[in-house]
């Protein structure tokens, strides 16, 4: 057996012991609970008040929910607490030696973990993309749905939701991942990275780049107008982006993000000890 | 164990040192361990676990270097796969079963799918688990967790197992057949680490002992090797025989015995010694002049009257 296919094995053996536990856990249930909060809404639209004219409404108000609430606190504290939980769980639980007394290399371990976050995190929250879509629009009349989905944008911006939701699991992920490999309560730096997040839309242009947020709000397929008399809102700050970059070039530079982190967090995992006492 | 021959199947630690920040964990440590069932014998503190760790990779040294069987822990891939750790913590991944506890960490040796449910179950077996494995280590009792650690730690038929506290929380029967266990795996070959605070099983299990106190490594060898080395404390024989306060007077003449007290039957003397060869030819001579002496034998070559001598009475053991 090669050295290449040696380690694909024991990527997908890490993969199935740290997804059946992700995916499975109790303690993990919030998780589902808050990928399917905005879902809440969208289905009692359905049911009790909608007004089946106001496709575009519609529209505008699922690009708000996914904006202002889906990415900044429902991905993010969702992907807190999936990759967080990837090795920060494990020295809590004292299991984490159980994977470092296996013949692996720490590259691949923290490879076969980053991954079955990231399977477990896009499954959640992608799947709840498209829950919360068939909740917010299927109430619409048949042929208005076909000729939006199929005959105009919808398809499109399905795609594109799909697509930033994995890429905030991929971005979050991995900066998720490395503070669970790099410091002992993890909760203070994702509270830095939620704050600097937040503050993204007041920083000068150069920070903002240094950001997951900044580069998803360049794939959102739609900019939500600002309020028509409230222009200066504070809220705006946190939705609308000015100096929006083109979709490929905030994609090459979230996946570049995320592979700088990772190989980072790679290196850094191979001077984990165990000391569960000191934890 | 400090031999300066080498065969390559040895645990070497060269003057290995951890500190974990200010705190010393364990200091200048030399050994070289051969193959066999070793014992690593010391109280609270004394940085029994510090070593088991270093030895199997999950620490690093801050100063030193050490090898098993030629292998280096910064060769992971190689290293653990002659390393098996059974370590004192009670911790496990929350959900599996006692099987798949062991079969999905097997999987990351990269064993055919058959061959690591073979193994498995093989592991399995020899810890009597097999009917209780498809249940929730959450059910399991502690013997049972400790013997599901074990199953774990020998699931890939590991050169060296390191077994940290291995015989707490088992049932007589259970300590009984995990013994077993260690003398078996020590007969063929394997290395057997194991920390016990219970000294008179540590005797009766081991091919030699480590002992530790505060970090340091205070004596290496087999028990009585260890005993004979203790000059400065007088050492202490049991004699069986027919008149032992007759044998108690003749003794008291002589210089070599500085105690000898009748013991609690009355049909022994417990004698004390500084020098024991001296006095066995003592014994002999006495033995021509009337006294039937049944048997001779030393009563404190034990891991419990040794590691008293050596650390201090009344200090407990761990």
């Amino acid at each position: 057996m090669n050295q290449f296919s040696t380690w694909r094995r024991q990527v997908f053996a890490i993969m199935r012991i740290d997804l059946s536990k992700t995916f499975f856990a109790r303690r993990g249930l919030w998780i589902y609970l808050l990928a399917l909060s905005p879902a809440v809404p969208m289905f009692a639209h359905w049911m009790i008040g909608h007004e089946t004219d106001q496709l575009g409404v519609d529209v505008q108000i699922f690009a708000g929910i996914f904006q202002f609430f889906y990415l900044r606190i429902a991905v993010f504290f969702g992907c807190v607490g999936i990759f967080m939980n990837l090795f920060r769980g494990e020295m809590v639980d004292k299991s984490l030696h159980y994977y470092l007394l296996a013949p692996v290399r720490r590259e691949v371990l923290l490879a076969g973990k980053f991954l079955s976050g990231l399977v477990a995190a896009i499954s959640i929250f992608c799947g709840s993309v498209l829950v919360q879509w068939i909740g917010m629009f299927i109430h619409h009349p048949a042929p208005l749905l076909n000729s939006y989905m199929f005959g105009g944008p919808g398809m499109s911006h399905l795609v594109s939701y799909l697509a930033a939701t994995a890429l905030a699991c991929v971005g979050y992920g991995s900066i998720f991942l490395a503070a669970g490999v790099l410091f002992r309560n993890p909760l203070i730096p994702a509270a830095v990275i939620l704050v600097w997040e937040g503050l993204n839309g007041i920083l000068p242009a150069i920070l903002k780049k240094i950001s997951v947020i900044y580069w998803l709000k360049s794939v959102c397929p739609i900019s939500i107008p600002a309020p028509r008399n409230n222009g200066n809102n504070i809220f705006n700050l946190l939705i609308f982006d000015i100096d929006p970059a083109p979709a490929a070039v905030a994609i090459a530079n979230i996946l570049l993000l995320a592979a700088f982190v990772v190989v980072w967090s790679a290196m850094r995992a191979r001077r984990i000890e165990i000391s569960y006492g000191t934890e | 164990m400090n031999l300066p021959h080498q065969s390559g199947q040895e645990i070497l630690l060269d003057n290995v040192s951890k500190f974990y920040g200010e705190v010393l964990g364990v200091n200048k440590v030399n050994l070289s361990i051969p193959p066999g069932i070793t014992s690593l014998v010391g109280p609270n503190g004394s940085g029994k676990t510090t070593l088991m760790n270093l030895i199997s990779g999950l620490l690093r040294p801050t100063r030193g270097r050490l090898s098993v069987c030629g292998l280096s822990p910064k060769d992971p891939e190689t290293y653990f796969r002659a390393v098996g750790y059974a370590t004192q913590y009670d911790g496990f991944p929350r959900g599996l079963t006692g099987w798949q506890f062991v079969h999905s960490y097997l999987r990351l040796f990269g064993f055919s799918p058959a061959d690591t449910e073979r193994l498995a179950w093989e592991a399995i077996d020899r810890v009597g688990l097999r009917e209780a494995a498809p249940r929730r280590i959450a059910g399991f009792s502690k013997g049972m967790r400790q013997r599901i650690k074990l199953a774990q730690a020998i699931a890939h038929r590991p050169k060296v197992l390191v077994l940290d506290e291995p015989l707490n929380g088992l049932d007589p029967l259970a300590r009984a057949e995990t013994i077993a266990l260690f003398k078996e795996l020590g007969s063929e070959g394997s290395h057997v680490l194991i920390s016990s605070h219970i000294l008179h099983e540590v005797d009766l299990i081991s091919d030699q002992v480590i002992m530790m106190s505060q970090g340091y490594v205070v004596a290496e060898g087999q028990i009585r090797g260890v005993r004979d080395e203790i000059s400065e404390q007088p050492m202490q024989i049991l004699i069986r025989c027919d008149k032992p306060e007759h044998l108690a007077a003749q003794l008291f003449t002589h210089e070599q015995v500085v105690e000898a007290k009748l013991h609690a039957d009355k049909a022994g003397l417990l004698v004390r010694t500084r020098h024991a060869e001296s006095f066995y030819k003592l014994l002999n001579h006495i033995a021509l002049n009337g006294v039937q002496i049944e048997s001779v034998a030393p009563a404190d070559d034990d891991a419990q009257s040794v590691y008293e001598y050596l650390i201090g009475t009344g200090e407990s053991t761990k």
